[in-house]
């Protein structure tokens, strides 16, 4: 069952999990916290802290690297995550009626997470997939040639 | 390596998966089994076949025929029909696409093909393909026939100059970096490739991955460097997936580690993934990042060749660049050197992108003019539109007019004309493209990746921001053509890094070649190219309208009013100018003014 302990328990396997995994550096902090951002979702404060004091590393600096990078979470974040690319290839062949669409459809704002924590919503740079604009990613998986039309049958794969 | 006279290639993409890819391969090796093709025919599965609009979708080698919409039911009959009878089934037969949408299409006359030459065409997770293409061989050669200086000579002749955008000479960089003191000495490869609508490196790194890691092995051998790191970032999982798979072959058949095919040479590789930030493709913040920092470029001169990670000298070089010193080695420098104009030689890849008709990767040799770019290779403008600019370099780059065509494609003419060569993006433009929106679209995205570091790109850029999204709103002052004119120069001048540097470039060159547009927005309250959604109008024409009230149904605040067989008319004070009664129209009565 989920409650505060047995959570804060994973939190520290994973953290754990991940210093083993990569080593006790200061320089395997950004793979460190990847890690953990993926098996937990996001990087709560405590973690920040433990992962200072394992690397030696201050606490200032590991939440300056945390709060630096797109894909690293000091928030909690939705169970799925609508990942927009925002690029110019992707906003002149119809992105920017795609994103008026999803905005929408699951009625949020570009970063903000839904109150029944199902969706986040988040602009991100150019994901590489130009030959097929508009493109975007829902958790890890890439949809390209993306239209208003199409897009309630692909959110709606999501439970 | 096994033969087989028959390759099939199932769509793993995630939509393709969705769709029951999976079950597909799997019957497809299962009725492959019973007929006994199990040995003849090899069925492997790979991303991105063709759109995944109509998946499952699978494409049968040699004969490059390309099934859609495939059920698991219909596997047998297709196995029987193809590779029993050798009969195409013409019920799954994907329809030709008018403008393709492939990434890689075959070469058309005026590209060729070095650094993408065997993407699509090798399996990128088995060594033993590349080895089979002439793969290491250059490196065999490097380490029994060469000194480190020689072979720093042979990159020299042959003219390479990096490719990340810079163009900085390739030996240069490891020349400085084997004359500087301090051990170890470690060489990085910039696979960060962000700017927005280029997906080269990608290709490569997805299709060729070994290519890009024996250039860096050479590399090292030159340099002197015992160790290296690929930086690539998140947002590419499957070249991270790839480079992962392709390293640890490397090292299983000897290519990397400890005395390297006998010699003293020893050189080790590791992986480096980012975390979603665009300025880790400048240099020293790329550094930064792996040392496990914020990526926020420092100053330069120390350069990374004397300073550079954990304070030692480090060559650092793009993709693509590496991937071009195996064929330098084989084919000789004077081979790359013909290739090109005068002073940037050999090919460059680019991705074609926006309104064109074959959108895609390309490979062609520097000096080819844009006009042959645009008509020759990317078959003109999409649904016979009017050409109007060309965007090169990424967001740091400029938006050339149709008067700029002729320009030949190499570093010093793109930089004569207000843009870069950058890492190889290009965006074409139609008619229907407003060129305020687009400065006002590039300078939102140097926003958000500006690190903040310094105050003329942290805050010039949002000041050049506020400007452009007032002047697409229609509330333009006169002076503010000058002010963005004064900003432009000292962020240029003042900014730390490249970034910042060429942030206010898509601004001064679409000031320079679509000075009009401007006046347009902020004089007459007009935005020529209707786009800007404060200065249109939607209208309703009366000779067109049969008042069908399709329009009227369509609109989400109640704007169109009229009755049933009766010209209906938009209220402009209601209207929100979505669009939605133009898309609707099915007589074509809904117009922009």
């Amino acid at each position: 069952m989920y409650t505060e302990k047995n959570n804060h328990l994973t939190l520290e396997n994973i953290i754990d999990e991940a210093i083993l995994l990569y080593d006790e550096k200061p320089e395997e902090l950004i793979p460190i916290l990847s890690f953990v951002n993926k098996k937990f979702g996001f990087l709560p404060p405590h973690a920040l802290t433990k992962i200072s004091r394992r690397l030696h590393t201050p606490e200032s600096q590991v939440l300056s690297v945390a709060s630096f990078y797109n894909m690293l979470f000091t928030k909690p974040i939705g169970r799925h995550i609508i990942r927009f690319c925002e690029s110019a290839p992707c906003h002149v062949s119809g992105g920017r009626q795609v994103w008026s669409a999803i905005k929408e459809l699951i009625n949020l704002e570009d970063g903000e997470t839904s109150s029944d924590g199902k969706w986040t919503l988040v602009k991100v740079s150019c994901l590489g997939i130009c030959a097929s604009a508009p493109v975007m990613m829902i958790d890890d998986d890439v949809f390209g040639n993306v239209t208003p039309e199409r897009l309630p049958l692909i959110i709606d794969q999501y439970q | 390596m096994k033969y087989f006279r028959s390759h099939i290639i199932v769509c793993n993409d995630p939509e393709c998966v969705s769709k029951g890819s999976m079950e597909i391969l799997k019957n497809l090796k299962i009725e492959l089994a019973k007929h006994n093709l199990n040995n003849e025919v090899e069925v492997l599965d790979s991303p991105r076949i063709g759109s995944c609009g109509q998946g499952p979708e699978i494409m049968v080698y040699p004969e490059g025929v390309h099934y859609i919409n495939l059920k698991k039911e219909d596997i047998s009959f297709l196995v029987e029909e193809q590779f029993l009878k050798g009969r195409i089934v013409t019920k799954h037969l994907a329809p030709p696409t008018q403008h393709e949408e492939v990434e890689l299409s075959t070469p058309t006359a005026k590209e060729v093909r070095v650094v993408l030459r065997n993407c699509g065409k090798i399996d990128p997770e088995n060594i033993e393909e590349y080895i089979a293409e002439d793969g290491y061989s250059a490196l065999a050669t490097v380490i029994s026939k060469y000194l480190p200086e020689e072979v720093i000579d042979i990159v020299e002749r042959s003219g390479l100059r990096g490719r990340g955008g810079a163009g900085f000479p390739t030996y240069k960089k490891w020349y400085l970096t084997r004359k500087a003191s301090g051990n170890p000495k470690y060489i990085i490869c910039n696979a960060d490739e962000g700017d927005p609508g280029a997906f080269m490196n990608r290709s490569v790194l997805e299709g060729d991955p070994h290519s890009v890691i024996e250039g860096m092995i050479i590399a090292a051998y030159a340099i002197g460097a015992s160790q290296g790191y690929i930086y690539c970032r998140a947002e590419y999982p499957i070249a991270v997936k790839t480079l992962k798979i392709a390293i640890s072959q490397a090292k299983a058949f000897g290519l990397l580690g400890a005395n390297i095919f006998g010699s003293d040479f020893s050189f080790d590789l590791d992986l480096r993934i980012g975390a979603g930030a665009f300025v880790c493709g400048e240099e020293t913040a790329l550094i930064g990042s792996i040392e496990g920092r914020r990526g926020e470029p420092r100053t330069r001169p120390p350069f990374p060749a004397e300073v550079g990670l954990f304070g030692k000298p480090t060559n650092i070089n793009n993709v693509e660049t590496y991937a071009n010193i195996p064929q330098i080695i084989i084919r000789g420098s004077e081979w790359f050197a013909s290739m090109g104009t005068e002073k940037s030689k050999g090919t460059k890849t680019f991705a074609l992108a926006g309104d064109v008709k074959k959108t895609g990767l390309i490979e062609v040799p520097l000096g080819i003019t844009l006009q042959e770019i645009v008509y020759d290779v990317g078959g003109g403008i999409k649904n016979d539109k009017k050409f109007k600019a060309i965007q090169t370099g990424g967001p740091m780059g400029g938006c050339l007019p149709e008067s700029y065509l002729d320009l030949p494609v190499d570093y010093e003419s793109l930089a004569a004309a207000g843009s870069i060569m950058g890492s190889g993006g290009m965006v074409v433009m139609d008619e229907e493209t407003c060129m305020v929106d687009i400065a006002r679209f590039f300078m939102e995205f140097i926003q958000d990746e500006s690190c903040g570091k310094c105050v003329p790109c942290r805050i010039g850029t949002r000041r050049m921001l506020e400007i452009l999204t007032r002047i697409c709103n229609g509330e333009g002052k006169p002076q503010d053509i000058d002010t963005l004119k004064l900003l432009s120069d000292e962020i240029k001048q003042d900014s730390l890094c490249g970034l910042g540097q060429g942030a206010p470039n898509p601004v001064i060159s679409t000031l320079t070649h679509f000075h009009s547009e401007y006046e347009a927005h902020i004089f007459e309250k007009r935005c020529p190219a209707k786009v800007c959604r404060a200065l249109i109008r939607y209208e309703i024409s009366s000779e067109a309208c049969v008042g069908c009230t399709l329009c009227a149904k369509n609109c989400p605040v109640d704007a169109i009013s009229g009755e049933l067989r009766k010209t209906h008319t938009i209220d402009t004070e209601i209207c929100i100018r979505c669009g939605i009664c133009k898309q609707v129209c099915n007589y074509n009565a809904v117009r922009v003014v």
